[in-house]
């Protein structure tokens, strides 16, 4: 069974329909993320206290609410997990906790000391998170720093392997699949956790696996399809690969739903920002990586081509895709 | 043996040796907190207060020294935890309290200023030295402290990149608050002399010094409140600053009764602390001596005799205290105070469903690439299959036997070994069928596909891995585990899906001419 025989598509020719599309998709988010104040963080990056608290029988969270109003602060209650686990989760701001003798838990003693005198249904805490101010901003930085210097150490492997263009190409379509992602995270209302970005860290691995394959490919090729343009070069490389391309996706992409259904509510973050990474780390090597990396080819050998005198041997026929020049060019890169 | 024999063998040696690595799972294979459950602290260590304490244990010396050269109307106060000065010293005396001041500002340096002033500020390379001996000796003691918990496998290490936190992690472990408590106590054990008291309050005891405290002495409130007429109030006591004895003079605590049957805490001196102790009491029969814990006066019996070895401390105790309090006394006293920064706890009954959802999700993963596999590329899918499974026994039998941890974030990172697994074999399969399709006959395009498909595979784990190394080094706990079975799996991955995927066909194909390949 084969999906695709001898596929042909001329993706080249769609890469400024594909940018724009991203493009919009990215500003969507940007937008988005700015009307609301930046992208929510989790608990794990502002500071704050979480408790997870399940229930013997079913309970609304109004009764939840209103059994911690006395607590200070913007609380968010919020069912955890599905209906039938009659689990909430209960989140609690930062507090200000500026001398040493200021309690760490005391936000969390202070939920389950509240919902006991509020006589709730019996109720087990499954797990708290409290994490203090100091310990957020570190990692917002560590974060941050891990995601750039990863991304920065991965684009100089794919320049040592192959050629400097190629890893702007994947460094582009990196950090589109990163703000893709983000916009994706904020259109459903995901907070960043710990967990997300470690999904996004992984994903700077992973979206460049696509991008690395078809460069092969094209290196491949470029040896021995010497009469043919860049851009006629890349395409047919996109085009071999194609099949392999869209099995790998859908495959990964199976292989991670089944996390996401089945994996529980602590890696639904994580899963999902994987789904959007493996859709948009595909695209984005098809359209993107290929586009940059064959632009920014095109300027060098124009620049070459400028310094250089045409060579004598010309060929018999006029390549398939376009001009005469554009072979001179091609070459000349 | 052929050359495929050799190969065949070794396949069955890594996969026995894995198999042997992992089994019986429940024993081999560590499992993090967020699938045991257990509590996660992190705490900063103050060294401030460190450093404080030497600030102020040399401006005492100091006190000391002027007093026994008769270096009269100096006062010497403590204005940080590293800088002191001496002012009012008169012309006449400054010779003397020069002196005074060369025996004991070892790890100061002094400025003059004027009118009969100096300035001491702690020496830098002191204050760092000082504050990585506080950190390093509250690490110690912690560590002490955890595993007289009783804790199996705790954790106790330094943390993050200011270089004063530390991470204690607790397996297993449901009572966060007496964990936090027994941490956090400082323990700091001193006996003193008791000069006057109790009285029921500070300004009462005072009465008949206005108001002033000596400067050998010092006023400590008490933990129990003494009734005076119709009011109760916290005892306080005057007693003198110098301490007789330490808790570093300990040499073990353990629970025991008082007189009156009340939980107490029995302890026992070093050689050293009992001679101190010996002398001390030898020479203030008849007074009380203030059993001082953290500052506050637990309790102040009179001494009757002389004690050397042996002393005991009562008070309103429940036996749990006194347990937790010798378990504190035995580990040693905090050279600072601790705060906590971070704590995550996990229920046991959370970890158990996490591992149940991990485990879920990893079949279902496993099946439907299977199942897609078979229908895609037929019989060459087994061949997948087979790969993709043996890559997740050698990367468990890998984790098993270096002790690595498994966290819920590192199932996920199965599932997405089984994703990354089969992209390799879709890769070589996928140019299998091309080079078939170049009519090289069936064992020759087999071998292509895997020759010129190699180099491609090793980029793109390569890349991965990089990706993993920074995972690994930005994350804790849970994301650490996920780091660890991504980057075993990728390497795992190279070996299955190069040597024996190519292992797998040869042995296939050895035997007879083979005309089509079900792929």
């Amino acid at each position: 069974m084969q999906i695709l025989k001898a596929p042909h598509y001329n993706f080249i020719k769609w890469r400024w329909h594909a940018l724009a599309l991203s493009a919009v998709v990215i500003l969507t988010g940007v937008g988005l993320m700015i009307a609301r104040g930046g992208l929510p963080l989790g608990v794990d990056f502002s500071g704050g206290t979480i408790v997870i608290v399940k229930f013997s029988q079913p309970v609304p969270e109004d009764i939840v609410r209103n059994a911690i109003e006395v607590i200070p602060g913007d609380k968010v209650v919020q069912q955890y997990g599905e209906p039938a686990d009659n689990a909430v989760m209960i989140r609690l701001p930062q507090i200000q906790q500026a001398e040493q003798g200021a309690n760490l838990e005391e936000g969390a003693n202070r939920v389950v000391t509240a919902l006991q005198d509020a006589k709730v249904p019996k109720f087990e805490v499954l797990s708290t998170e409290i994490v203090g101010p100091v310990i957020g901003r570190e990692l917002q930085l560590k974060g941050i720093y891990a995601t750039l210097t990863s991304i920065v150490a991965i684009t100089l492997y794919i320049a040592v392997r192959f050629r400097p263009s190629f890893a702007i190409g994947a460094i582009a379509a990196t950090f589109h699949d990163i703000f893709v992602t983000l916009a994706f995270l904020s259109f459903f209302g995901y907070e960043l956790s710990l967990n997300i970005v470690a999904a996004i860290l992984t994903m700077t691995g992973y979206s460049v696996n696509d991008t690395i394959v078809i460069f092969d490919r094209v290196r491949e090729n470029l040896r021995t399809m010497r009469r043919d343009s860049l851009e006629q070069v890349v395409n047919t490389a996109v085009n071999q690969t194609l099949s392999r391309t869209i099995i790998t996706a859908g495959v990964t992409f199976l292989a991670v739903a089944a996390l996401f259904l089945f994996g529980g509510e602590v890696l639904h973050g994580f899963a999902f920002t994987m789904l959007v990474g493996i859709v948009s780390g595909t695209y984005s090597t098809v359209f993107i990586a290929a586009a940059i990396a064959i632009m920014l080819s095109h300027r060098k050998a124009a620049a070459r081509v400028a310094a250089v005198k045409t060579p004598a041997s010309a060929t018999p026929a006029p390549p398939p895709s376009g001009s005469r020049s554009k072979a001179r060019n091609a070459r000349a890169s | 043996m052929t050359n495929l024999r050799w190969k065949l063998l070794a396949i069955v040696v890594v996969i026995s040796l894995s198999v042997w690595a992992f089994t019986p799972p429940s024993q081999k294979v560590r499992l993090g907190l967020d699938l045991k459950g257990g509590v996660h602290l992190v705490l900063r260590v103050n060294t401030d207060d460190a450093l404080r304490i030497e600030t102020e244990t040399t401006a005492d010396r100091l006190r000391e020294s002027l007093t026994s050269k008769a270096v009269t109307g100096a006062t010497v106060t403590v204005s940080s935890p590293t800088d002191f000065k001496a002012e009012g010293i008169a012309p006449g005396q400054d010779a003397a309290f020069r002196d005074a001041a060369n025996e004991v500002q070892v790890n100061f340096d002094r400025q003059s200023g004027v009118g009969g002033a100096y300035s001491f500020v702690m020496k830098p390379n002191i204050v760092i030295q000082l504050r990585n001996e506080a950190v390093t000796q509250a690490l110690q003691t912690i560590e002490r402290r955890v595993n007289d918990l009783g804790v199996a496998e705790p954790i106790v290490a330094p943390y993050g990149s200011a270089g004063n936190q530390i991470l204690v992690e607790l397996p297993g472990v449901s009572d966060v608050n007496r964990a936090k408590e027994i941490i956090r106590n400082t323990a700091l054990l001193e006996l003193k002399l008791v000069v006057e008291g109790p009285s029921p309050s500070r300004e009462a005891l005072l009465a008949s010094r206005n108001g002033v405290v000596p400067p050998d002495m010092e006023a400590v409130p008490g933990s129990e409140s003494v009734p005076q007429g119709e009011r109760a109030g916290t005892a306080f006591y005057l007693v003198r600053r110098v301490p007789v004895v330490t808790g570093r003079d300990l040499r073990t605590a353990r629970p025991t009764v008082d007189e009156n049957n009340r939980p107490a805490v029995s302890f026992s001196l070093t050689q050293d602390g009992a001679s101190k102790f010996g002398t001390a009491t030898g020479q203030n029969i008849g007074r009380s001596l203030a059993i001082i814990l953290d500052g506050r006066v637990q309790s102040a019996p009179r001494i009757e005799g002389r004690i050397t070895d042996e002393g005991r401390i009562s008070g309103n105790f429940t036996q749990q205290e006194v347990a937790d309090l010798s378990l504190v006394l035995r580990s040693g006293a905090l050279p600072a105070s601790l705060t906590y920064l971070e704590q995550r706890v996990v229920g046991p009954s959370l970890g158990a469903d996490s591992i149940r959802a991990g485990i879920l999700a990893s079949l279902t993963g496993l099946t439907l690439v299977a199942v897609f596999m078979l229908v895609y590329y037929k019989a060459a899918g087994i061949n997948a299959i087979v790969t993709v499974s043996l890559n997740l026994v050698i990367l468990l039998g890998f984790m098993a036997y270096l002790g690595a941890v498994m966290t819920l974030p590192g199932i996920a990172g199965f599932v997405l070994t089984i994703g990354m697994g089969v992209d390799s074999n879709v890769l070589i399969f996928e140019r299998i069928r091309e080079e078939l399709a170049t009519a090289k006959g069936v064992k020759a395009a087999v071998a292509a596909g895997f020759d010129r498909v190699f180099l491609t595979i090793l980029d793109t784990h390569i890349a991965s891995l990089i990706a993993a190394g920074f995972l690994f080094q930005f994350g804790t706990g849970p994301i650490r585990g996920f780091a660890t079975t991504l980057t075993f799996g990728l390497l795992s991955n190279v070996f299955t899906s190069v040597f024996v995927s190519r292992t797998l066909f040869e042995a296939i194909l050895a035997r007879r001419q083979v005309a089509r390949l079900s792929i």
